[in-house]
């Protein structure tokens, strides 16, 4: 009796598996001009290929990845500002980790570590939305980070291997892709007042920031101002109801 | 492989680690402050806008609010064009599109601002 248990169980490992690829394709096909840019900035900025594809398989970050080459690029090469630039950037990921604890928690710490490795804004959208449809499955977890990583690595490849001979066309303003992706994560947040609000204050002081500071630092000034009176404003809101 | 170079990306890769598996250690037992929550719920928001808006209004390091800042005029453009579909590819494809059109027109004239 056991077998079919078993059996069972290993169906259902590899339809999670499958299901989890199928969801992951209209994903990935954003995710592929993204890392083609990548690998394309990454080689404008000064950064060797090796270098470029290196900090694609070991970070795995998209817009910390373009800022810190953004920064390597306008001559910020101190470490220190760019790794917390990095941490700022990446800190939304502890937000999503902690609503997925619950469910990892029970597997084994080099599962859970290799999960959480892969856990960029796509996984974590996709399996937040499996759990509220059927519920939890690490295998589904697995394979839609799995595939966007691999997809994500090599489309850098592509990026960096391509830039060569895109370089003429990277006087044209290709480095406008990196824009236009941002402005297509940013547009389907903007669906409330606080959400427009901190988008406006980080909009404005950012351009002034840019304008007085010196180097990337109106990112920083102007996230934390502008989230920090977001979530203010939305506290106080929650009072007065 | 320059070696300053190599330990930027192990720092990122560490750094952007910490914050993927950090919260399993630290919240495991207690949830996420609703102070904490309530701050990082707005940082994409605003880390995004502020990528966006200086590559646009400030390509060149200067305030360039002229017709002839092509990253100006793509970036009104792509923003409509990512409101209406949502989708990446034709954002950024119609977007690079416009930016090449502009490009080659100024470079042979065709457009005299």
């Amino acid at each position: 009796m056991a077998k079919p248990v078993v059996a069972q169980a290993g169906n259902l490992q590899v339809l999670d598996v499958s299901q989890g690829l199928r969801e992951s394709i209209p994903v990935l096909l954003g995710v592929i001009p993204f890392g083609i840019t990548c690998g394309i900035i990454g080689i404008t900025t000064g950064l060797t290929h090796v270098e470029t594809i290196l900090m694609s398989l070991l970070v795995f970050a998209g817009a910390s990845q373009f800022v810190a080459m953004t920064m390597l690029g306008a001559g910020i090469a101190d470490w220190s500002i760019i790794v917390f630039t990095t941490f700022l950037i990446n800190l939304r990921h502890f937000i999503m980790g902690a609503s997925l604890a619950p469910y990892m928690m029970k597997l084994p710490l080099p599962f859970q570590a290799l999960l959480s490795f892969g856990m960029v804004d796509e996984s974590y959208a996709l399996t937040a939305n499996r759990i509220y449809k059927v519920g939890y499955s690490p295998y589904y977890q697995l394979s839609v980070s799995m595939s966007l990583y691999l997809t994500w690595v090599i489309s850098t490849v592509f990026g960096v291997m391509m830039g060569g001979y895109l370089a003429n066309c990277l006087e044209w303003g290709l480095d406008f892709a990196m824009t236009a992706t941002f402005l297509v994560l940013l547009i389907p947040r903007l669906v409330d007042r606080i959400s427009l609000l901190v988008c406006t204050l980080s909009g404005i002081i950012a351009v002034l920031a840019a304008l007085y500071l010196p180097g990337k630092w109106y990112i920083i000034v102007a996230c934390l101002v502008a989230s920090v009176i977001g979530s203010i404003m939305e506290r106080m809101r929650g009072h007065e109801k | 492989m320059r070696s300053d170079i190599l330990l930027i990306i192990l720092g990122m890769a560490v750094v952007t680690f910490v914050t993927r598996f950090g919260c399993l250690i630290l919240f495991r037992q207690t949830g996420v402050p609703a102070f904490l929550e309530g701050w990082l719920k707005h940082v994409p928001t605003a880390i995004l806008t502020a990528l966006i808006l200086p590559s646009l209004l400030l390509p060149k390091g200067y305030l360039d609010l002229s017709l002839q800042n092509h990253y100006l005029l793509a970036g009104i453009f792509a923003s409509l064009v990512a409101y209406k579909s949502r989708s990446i590819l034709a954002t950024v494809g119609l977007g690079i599109i416009l930016m090449f059109s502009l490009h080659w027109a100024g470079q042979t004239g065709l457009l005299s601002f």
